[in-house]
Order: structure tokens, then sequence, then C-alpha cells
């Protein structure tokens, strides 16, 4: 079992900027987990606090239970993938991959065998005496694994390292990085900011915004339960209502809207006569049927595929998104049809403002 | 060609053909060719030129090559270049390095403001200074006497203090090629090797160096043929145990009066300097366009 993360109180700051914000969680070893936020909410600032590149302002990183604080990046047993992969461009690929060996002083027959070993586990047999600037980036993409790997580390950091390659190659580098990390049982800290890839792949999320994490759960936990607006808002794709809460039964909020008085389930914290809001994810919103129902004209239909996205607006103008199944969608309402959405309780989470 | 006409016209692209012939004939062809032909043929009174001992010949440099004196000399400016490329590659290395990777914006100004405030000041007089600094009773003796470093005073011209003039003059020519080199280096390639377990000296010697490699060339190559042909320094600075080819030079024309074994012992010079320079080049493996760059 590889080791695992623990990060106690850290914070970080830059100047007069809190990039990080009393941040604590723990990474169980052999987990997949990644860190999920928009550009700029510290993510990059975290895992690089992880690494050892960056000395937190206050806190402990502890890996295997150990205090990595004082140490450097070259003392840790992590490895980590760049953004920008950061292979080196003047050396062969077997030398990059073994790059890490020969820092540690194994005998270069040795370092080749090796490499080539890692050249397998990445489908790249033979590719070894190419340089790096003669592989795709998918292929690239790989060899930066491999040099990670190469060094045996019990935590793998991996900085969005997708995010150069096209939609289906990162579909395909997904499943594949997902399937390495199941075989080779080291410890996957993941950052994005993309949520159908931390959703995809991680077996626990953490959502971040501002230097502060809002939940961290299981991607289905993230998406059902969500614990903050930021994070009802930012994984998937929300309806979110202004409602005041007139009272809660049984964990079922019943709140008073524009579009009358609806039900939902109610979130962490949320007391009777506060100001909240009302979230229910557009696949929850049905053309028929539902508990409650919200008055709606349909606007348009965007066919995405799969499924199609119908924008409607509510009377006091707000809009409402459903999804509905493409197989479903002969038996949709007509644009510009006074029609309207129905939901039920159990698919709507109401949450206190903040 | 054509491209040149079509973007300026007839008469400006011809104006601007002449003008580079110009330049190429009267700056760098002519003097080049009057200098070989200088140096093959032999000193001889205004009377006798053109007669029957004015024939092309290799005594001039034959007579380098027999000289022992001057061949020591000779083999020790080219030796003595050398040092003084690799030791300002020494000084200008970890500044260029920490100029491209880690100051801020304000300190790569300040400091490079400062690096380039001497060179308003003619060479001659920088040398001048060293000369001040250097000299017996100078101070620099004074410091380190009084330090009680020393118990007597140094006697720095000569080597050592032709070493430190040229250094000093010469930094510039060494700084700013590797710190261009340098900066175009992503910080990310240091942090990978740092992360998988690399030694600071490893981290140069795999990553940065490899990635400077032009650039250490071009300084190289700059700091080396300027120091070849450097005059003021080792006049200045040396001692008659120190002296430069270029002096030896300089005294065939203006103290010997035989301009043709001075023109012999310069193309000599600019051989082996073009030999050096192509040597180098071909082991880093650097295109003289990448120089001149």
């Amino acid at each position: 079992m590889s080791h695992s993360v623990e990060l106690d109180h850290v914070g970080v700051t830059f100047g007069t900027t809190r990039a990080v914000d009393d941040v604590s969680f723990t990474v169980e070893g052999g987990e997949f987990f990644s860190i999920l936020g928009p550009s700029g909410c510290g993510k990059t600032t975290l895992l690089r606090v992880i690494a050892g590149f960056l000395n937190p302002t206050e806190g402990r990183i502890l890996i295997g239970g150990q205090d990595m604080t004082p140490l450097g990046p070259n003392q840790r047993p992590t490895a980590m993938i760049f953004q920008s992969l950061a292979l080196f461009p003047l050396m062969p690929v077997w030398e990059n991959i073994a790059f890490g060996l020969e820092a540690r002083g194994v005998s270069k027959a040795e370092r080749r065998k090796k490499a080539d070993e890692l050249l397998k586990l990445i489908a790249l047999e033979g590719y070894g005496d190419r340089m790096p600037g003669e592989l795709s980036g998918g292929q690239r993409q790989r060899v930066a694994i491999a040099r990670a790997l190469a060094v045996e580390p019990q935590v793998l950091l991996l900085d969005e390292p997708l995010s150069a390659l096209d939609l289906k190659l990162r579909q395909h580098m997904r499943a594949e990085l997902r399937a390495l990390q199941k075989r080779t049982g080291v410890t996957f800290i993941y950052i994005t900011h993309d949520q159908s890839e931390a959703l995809a792949m991680s077996d626990r999320v953490a959502v971040m915004s501002a230097g502060v994490v809002q939940q961290v759960g299981a991607p289905r936990e993230l998406y059902d339960n969500p614990a903050t607006p930021f994070v009802a808002t930012f994984v998937g794709e929300t309806n979110a209502l202004s409602c005041t809460v007139k009272g809660i039964d049984n964990g079922i909020a019943t709140v008073e809207t524009a579009h009358g008085t609806l039900t939902g389930r109610a979130g962490d914290g949320l007391t009777g006569g506060v100001a909240a809001k009302l979230y229910v994810r557009p696949e929850a919103l049905k053309p028929k049927g539902g508990a409650n129902r919200l008055a709606a004209t349909i606007e348009r239909i965007d066919f995405e595929g799969a499924f199609a996205l119908a924008h409607g607006v509510a009377e006091d103008g707000t809009p409402l998104v459903a999804s509905i199944a493409s197989t479903e969608l002969a038996s949709a309402p007509a644009i510009g049809e006074k029609s309207g959405f129905g939901f039920e309780s159990t698919n709507a989470v109401v949450l206190p403002d903040v | 060609m054509s491209e040149l006409y079509r973007r300026f016209g007839g008469g400006l692209g011809t104006l601007f053909l002449a003008l580079v012939g110009v330049w190429l004939a009267g700056m760098v062809l002519a003097p080049n060719v009057m200098m070989i032909d200088y140096a093959l043929r032999p000193n001889l009174p205004p009377s006798q030129l053109g007669g029957p001992e004015d024939v092309y010949s290799l005594d001039n440099i034959l007579y380098l090559a027999n000289e022992g004196v001057h061949r020591a000399i000779f083999f020790k400016t080219v030796w003595a270049s050398a040092l003084v490329a690799f030791i300002t590659f020494l000084v200008c290395y970890p500044m260029a390095f920490w100029l491209a990777q880690h100051a801020t914006v304000n300190q790569t100004a300040v400091v490079l403001l400062a690096l380039t405030i001497p060179f308003w000041i003619n060479e001659v007089l920088r040398t001048l200074a060293w000369y001040i600094l250097l000299a017996f009773r100078g101070p620099l003796n004074a410091f380190l006497l009084s330090l009680g470093i020393i118990d007597e005073p140094v006697r720095w011209y000569g080597d050592g203090g032709v070493l430190a003039g040229m250094t000093y003059a010469y930094i510039l020519f060494m700084l700013f090629p590797i710190y261009n080199a340098i900066e175009s280096l992503d910080k990310s390639q240091i942090e990978a090797a740092r992360d998988l377990g690399a030694s600071t000296w490893r981290i140069h010697w795999r990553v940065v160096i490899p990635h400077a490699k032009a650039g250490i060339a071009t300084g190289c190559v700059f700091t080396f043929m300027l120091a070849a042909g450097s005059y003021v320094a080792p006049a200045l600075l040396g001692a008659p145990g120190s002296r430069w080819f270029t002096e030896i030079i300089y005294n065939w024309f203006f103290e010997g009066g035989d301009w043709n074994r001075g023109a012999a012992y310069a193309l000599v010079l600019l051989v082996l300097c073009l030999a050096v320079v192509l040597v180098t080049l071909r082991i880093a493996r650097v295109s003289l366009t990448e120089v001149a760059k």
C-alpha cells in the first residue's frame, strides 16, 4: 500500500494574497484523489506545497505519517508531472525516463533496462532512442508519466497534465491514467479545473475555491449532496432558485419562491426563516409530473447528441435548463409552448446563502 | 535579392546592394587582402619596390616559426586567451543563472545597470583604473596589508594583472549570451530535475548547461577573440614577462618599422583565432549563424 498524504492546517500567503487558507484533508494510500477548482483557486499552489517546491506559511505536510514540511522536493517520496510535462528536450526518451535513476547513481546498463521496462508499461517499446520532440503529444504525456514512475514514488502529483491534449486523446488518456493508477497502486493527487475529468477519474475529489477547500467527497456525493453553493454550481450544471425557508420537516425543507411553494432536501446548516437557494439539476427537471411544478415557457432546445437541453424562462424571468434524453425528445414540449417543469423533492437540495 | 527589389523598388534596392558591396569590399575584403599582400612580401626600401627582389614568399611567416621568443609568446597568448575565456565563464555563469532564473525584475535592472555603467567609459581608462588598483603601492595592496593577509606588497602587474583586467573588460560579452540562453529555459525543467532527486551540480550539468550551450560557446568565442586581439590590458597591466602577441605586432609596425613582418604576424594570429573559433563551435555543435544571433 502506498503512503497516505495528510495536510494539516496548511496555509500559504504571498505578500498580501492568501493563496491557500487553512486546508486540512487526508488522501488515503493508493487513492486517486483530485483537487478541483477554477483557475486561481490555489490548487496548483497546494500541489507545489505537497511536492516541496513551496514552503507553506503555516501548517504541515505528512506523507506516510512522516512530517515532510522541512524537506526539499528531492527528498520527498513524491514525483510530479508538470502541466508543461517538462521533458528534457536534449536527452533521448530513455535518458529522460532514467534521469531520476541517474541522480540516484544507478549504473547505465541498469538504467537502460529499467527505462525499457517502463517503455513497455506505457506501450512505447522501441521509442527509447528517439528525442522527445519526435513524439506526439500523447506519447510525450506517457513518457512524462514513465519518468515520474521510474523513481518509484509513493505519491504521484499531476498538475493538469491532460489540458494540452485534444478531446479524444484526453478521454483516452483519462482511462489510461486510471488503469495505470490501479495497476501500480501509487497514490495519485490530480489537479484539474475540468469537473468531468475529476468526476470520471477520482476515488475522491476536493473542491477548492479562493484558497479554501469547500468539500471533500466521492464524485457522486459532491454531485448529489453539495455542501456549499459553490460546489452546487461548480460541479455539474444546476438551476438555482432564490427562496426563503419556511420550515424543515424530516430533512425536507419547504421554501417560498417566486414560483410558489416548493420542497427539497435540506442541506447542511439550513435553518428556518433564512434566505437560501434551491438547487435542482437539469436532468431532475421533467416536462411532465413531479411533486413540484415550475411554470415556464420553452425558448429553445439545444440538441447535444445523447441528450438535449431545453432552455425555458419562468414567469419572473428566471432562466431554467432541463436535460431531456434524446430518446424522449419526441414527447418533449415544443418551442414557445407555455409548459413547465416538475421535479421530486429528493432531487433538489436547499442550501443557505453565504 | 528579388525580395529586396520587390519591397524597396529598383532605385532604393540597387542603393542598398551597392552599400553592402562597398562595405564588404572596402571594410572587409580590401584590408585583409592588403594584409595578406604585405605579409607575403619582403620589407624593402622604396627604391627596390617592384624590383627583382620584390617577390612573394613565406619568409615573414617562417621568421615567426624560427624565432623562439616570439613563438613562445604566440602560444602563450593563445593559451592565456583561452584561460581568460574560461575564467570569465566561471565568473559569469552563476551570475547569468541567477539573473535569468531567480532575480526579480527590479534586481535584474539594477544589476544590469551596474554592469553596464563601467562600459560607458573608454576601455583604456577602465584598464587604467585597474592599473591604479593593482599598483605596488596601490589600494589593493594597502587593503590586503591592513587586513594582515599579506606581509609585504605584491607585484600584481604581469599574468595576474592581465587576467584580471581582461576578465573585467569582457564580462558583458560573456554574460549576455549566457543570460539570454538560460532565460529561455523553462523553469519547470529545473524543478522536474530537482523533483527527480538531482543534485544542484547535476541539474546544471545535465539540464541548464546543455540548454545554454550555444550561449556559452558564443560568449567563449567572443571573449577568446577579444582577449587574443587585446592590446591595452597587456600593455598597461602586463610585465616584461607577460608580453602579449599583439605587443609584438605593434612593435614590428611602429618600432621595428617592418610592416611586412607585422602583417605576417597579424595574419598568423587571425588564422589561429579563426581555427580556434571553428573548432570550438564544432565541439559545441553550434553553427556560426547561431553565434551571430
